[in-house]
């Protein structure tokens, strides 16, 4: 029999709101700006019914958080130094060496230690980081040639000729390297630290600039629809039928590439994920009576697409988000993978397991690289899921 | 005491409730009523009272688990039917027991020719495939008086008219002359016109196979035509039970006699002759082209307004009515410019047409909407104090928030509201509120002229009878002009001054209203009139089929 018809009359009429408590208002209805409205407050509880996304959520934040910090947990200066009763912050500034006593112009290498004997030669102290490599500080004292293990899987053999030259008692005095080196002695963890950064920063930035175009592409061919729309979906269509893998290896071979110039590269093809979506979105609202009922009102194209549609799109906008977010981190990756992305030298995941590719005896590069993308993926993944269950309307309306 | 066997189906002391999450709410609390052998036994009440659950549940087509009861037994022939078995009850379903639903338009499969959708409850519950099916099916399209029934084997839903669909649905429950029908207000999304034919049939053919009905409505016009016993629910309950004419003259309960006395008071706005035109239209034509063909060349026109002529003057309202799809919800949007449209309207001496968007824009101050839907109209993510006050941030920019605020204040004054209710969400407020809300929107910009489409047919009788009260009370309060679009003529009847009958695009009869209802000049008005008023059926040829 009808489904539908069946369902619809088990809804019970919504109860009148005007019938007060003998009381009164128990409390008075008051706005305020940071509240949450009802219906996304029942989006919260729904998203935190979620366990496994809530906790991927949260792991995603405390990790990103971590990792905005990452000058302050793993790099080769020292996040503050006394020297001669006074204070530095090589963490921000650059200050050359000659600050310290040094003989060269050039800026401080803390990690060397004649400069390290200057400061200390003067009664100051420097604090490190807990980790006193940078993405780009490579270890001049490995045991082994480039890529070397991780320090706690040395033996005292491969590590006798560095012990010996520093006079340190064994393995266990060296600076560790704690998931080994990659293959020009860059310490991995470091490494891993700032791909996440800027894997994640580059994600976000991807993400937020193309659902601006996206939403703004398929909010303008859904609302005024007809030719608009007609001439926009085949521009789209040809569009997204163009190979894009190949025309960004193409373009990245011409251009250098950079942060940036990737962005604006990835941006011309990522922008028309959200577009449908929006359009649809639009095309169906545009038609609902309070839309007829502003446009009666005289209320402005404009008006009308921020302040009334756009907020049905945003939810299926903000349901497609972290899916997005997780496919521009992947892409980034492919690209640094095939050697098309950030420039050398920059902390990419993709280029770590490129080099896990080329150095097979080495799988601290590879074990490192798959478990932090996987990691990244899975929870962007989780995340993703929560929100679409608590964006769902059939799950916030019971 | 009549013998036990004449009772066909007895319900006593049904409750029924829902569970949603944590919650339980009781749609439908300890009911009892029975159903004699061909005797037709109206539900009636208003929308959530709980009359189409109960009707439901006899044939245990609710969403079990979430639904269950509490209380009570259904008994049908003597046999309980709350305890049945789903094979068991899927016995009773189809066979004894049948059921039509309000929209004949989701009720049919869109993929299924009809005489595969008929042909399939004649295998299920018979067993008849091939040429008797066939010639079953024929023979219960014909008796539904569908029009050319052969070839009406082969056509889909989408080719036949609601009324038809309806029919379709009809001969679908006859297909195995149950004993019970139960008609889940069958005629709801029906013209009156076809309304009328629609009860007429189902009148017919229960006296012909003298079957018992369970009629579930919320219009008393046709209780008192069809039913014999009427059971009249309140928030799930039934509050009193009765021979139709025994309730209808002598109403026991203070609910039943607010029911009927919900009926809106007749006193329209005067004709006023020599009052100022607001709005004058002449030869208004909204035609949409219908493209064929690989070019989209124009090949016709869809004719929804054709060459319609109106004036209405200051103070006046113009009765707007016609069956659905005769166009008059397009006149009003054309004459507000939300479509667009051929021929001159002339608002206040100065003409409309060819104004653009922006140049149209002053003129919106004073002509203003209010829409049919009262849960489509209101943006379910604006508090209701920022729905109202859009409109005075397009017109009155440079009011402070507070005098703003000020007049969203006296506007859900006027319209009954408690301004405190003001920060509150559309989705807080019942049907009948927020078609306050859409009200108070209209009138908080002061407008002289507003578009009243269908306003009252989404909201239950009492609540009508209110909103009919508010909006006369704001005419004269406000010295407002109504164009007032509706198919329901007893709500025409009670506030228009002068009345436009519309069929396909084109203007039938037009004049001052008393006069109308009193001597229809055209067979069609004549038509409609008897179908709204009396329910009964036009001789053939004058209404649609």
């Amino acid at each position: 029999m009808d489904d539908r018809t069946t369902v619809d009359r088990t809804t019970i009429e919504v109860p009148e709101t005007t019938a007060q408590s003998p009381m009164g208002l128990a409390v008075p209805p008051e706005r305020h700006r940071l509240a949450l409205s009802p219906l996304n407050r029942r989006r919260w509880e729904s998203f935190k019914a979620n366990v496994r996304g809530y906790f991927a959520f949260w792991a995603f934040i405390v990790l990103f958080v971590i990792s905005l910090f990452a000058e302050f947990i793993a790099n080769d200066r020292p996040i503050y130094v006394r020297y001669d009763g006074r204070s530095y912050f090589p963490v921000f500034v650059t200050y050359p060496e000659t600050a310290f006593g040094g003989d060269f112009e050039t800026a401080a290498d803390y990690r060397d230690p004649f400069l390290q004997q200057l400061i200390s030669e003067k009664g100051g102290f420097m604090i490190w980081p807990p980790i006193r490599y940078s993405y780009n500080t490579h270890n001049l004292d490995l045991p082994t040639p480039a890529p070397s293990k991780p320090t706690w899987l040395l033996t005292e053999e491969q590590c006798k000729a560095v012990v010996e030259r520093k006079g340190l008692s064994g393995c266990r005095d060296l600076e560790y390297n704690w998931l080994g080196t990659d293959d020009q002695g860059r310490d991995v963890v470091a490494r891993l630290i700032y791909g996440f950064r800027i894997s994640v920063l580059f994600g976000l930035a991807l993400t937020t600039i193309s659902s601006i175009i996206g939403v703004a592409a398929g909010a303008v061919q859904g609302y005024f629809g007809g030719w608009t729309d007609l001439l926009f979906q085949r521009f789209i269509e040809i569009w997204t039928s163009v190979p894009s893998l190949y025309l960004l290896l193409i373009i990245s071979s011409v251009l250098v590439p950079g942060f940036f110039v990737l962005l604006g590269i990835l941006l011309l093809f990522s922008w028309v994920s959200l577009v449908g979506l929006v359009r649809a979105e639009f095309l169906r609202g545009r038609n609902f009576e309070y839309i007829q009922a502003a446009r009666a009102l005289g209320v402005s194209n404009r008006v009308i697409m921020f302040r009334h549609l756009l907020p049905n799109a945003m939810v299926a906008t903000m349901t497609f988000l972290p899916f997005i977010l997780s496919s521009s981190v992947m892409t980034l990756t492919a690209l640094d993978f095939l050697g098309f992305g950030l420039p050398p030298g920059s902390p990419s995941l993709g280029e770590m397991l490129s080099q896990a590719k080329a150095n097979i005896q080495a799988p601290w590069l590879g074990l490192s690289g798959f478990i932090t993308v996987a990691t990244m993926l899975s929870l962007l993944i989780f995340i993703g899921e929560a929100v679409r269950d608590a964006f769902d309307p059939r799950k916030t309306f019971g | 005491m009549e013998a036990p066997l004449a009772r066909l189906l007895e319900v006593t002391e049904l409750s029924i409730a829902f569970r949603q999450g944590q919650r339980e709410t009781l749609a439908v609390d300890r009911v009892s009523f029975s159903v004699k052998k061909g005797e037709t036994v109206a539900l009636v009440g208003e929308s959530g009272s709980g009359k189409s659950v109960t009707a439901l549940s006899i044939l245990k087509l609710l969403p079990y688990p979430a639904a269950h009861h509490p209380s009570g037994s259904i008994r049908f022939k003597g046999q309980e039917l709350l305890t049945l078995r789903e094979d068991e009850i899927r016995h009773v379903r189809g066979n004894d027991i049948t059921i039509i639903f309000q929209e004949p338009m989701t009720s049919l499969n869109p993929l299924h020719t009809i005489e595969k959708q008929i042909g399939e409850i004649l295998l299920l519950h018979q067993g008849l495939v091939g040429e008797p099916a066939r010639a079953r099916t024929l023979e219960l399209l014909t008796q539904t008086g569908i029009p050319d029934p052969q070839t009406r084997l082969k056509s889909y839903p989408h080719q036949l008219s609601g009324g038809q669909r309806q029919r379709v649905m009809i001969a679908m429950a006859l297909a195995n002359e149950p004993d019970l029908l139960i008609a889940d207000e069958p005629t709801t999304a029906l013209d009156v016109t076809v309304q009328a034919q629609i009860l007429r049939l189902l009148k017919e053919i229960q006296t012909r196979l003298g079957m018992a009905m369970l009629f579930i409505t919320h219009d008393l016009g046709i209780v008192r035509k069809l039913a014999d016993t009427v059971c009249v629910m309140k928030q799930g309950r039934i509050v009193e039970t009765g021979a139709v004419e025994r309730v209808f003259t002598q109403p026991q309960h203070e609910y039943t006699r607010a029911l009927l006395a919900a009926e809106p008071k007749p006193d329209p706005a005067p004709v006023r002759p020599e009052a100022q035109v607001v709005v004058e239209t002449n030869d208004l034509k909204v035609w949409f082209p219908i493209k064929r063909g690989v070019m989209r060349s124009v090949v016709g026109h869809i004719k929804a307004v054709d060459g319609v002529s109106i004036t209405v003057r200051q103070g006046e309202t113009l009765g707007v009515v016609g069956e659905s799809g005769s166009g008059k919800t397009t006149l009003g949007l054309a004459i507000l410019r939300l479509i667009s449209s051929d021929g001159p309207i002339v608002f206040f001496g100065s003409s409309l047409s060819g104004l653009s968007f922006r140049e149209m824009r002053p003129f919106r101050h004073h002509m203003q909407i209010v829409f049919q839907d009262p849960y489509g109209s209101l943006s379910p993510r604006m508090s209701v104090s920022d729905i109202i006050e859009e409109g005075l941030r397009v017109h009155h920019p440079k009011l402070s928030k507070a005098e703003h605020e000020e007049r969203v204040i006296r506007a859900l004054g006027q319209v009954g509201l408690d301004p405190e209710t003001r920060f509150r969400y559309p989705h807080e407020f019942s049907g009948g509120q927020r078609q306050r809300i859409a009200v108070a929107r209209a009138i908080v910009l002061e407008p002289t002229f507003v578009v009243l489409d269908e306003p009252t047919s989404a909201l239950d009788m009492i609540i009508q009878a209110q909103m009919v009260e508010l909006l006369r009370e704001l005419q004269k309060r406000c010295n407002l002009t109504y164009m007032f679009i509706s198919h329901d003529l007893r709500v025409v009847a009670a506030l228009a001054s002068r009345l436009l009958v519309m069929r396909h695009g084109k203007v039938v009869e037009e004049g001052p209203a008393a006069a109308l209802f009193k001597q229809p000049k055209s067979d069609y008005t004549r038509a409609l009139f008897a179908a709204a008023f009396k329910l009964e059926t036009a001789p053939e040829g004058v209404v649609a089929e």
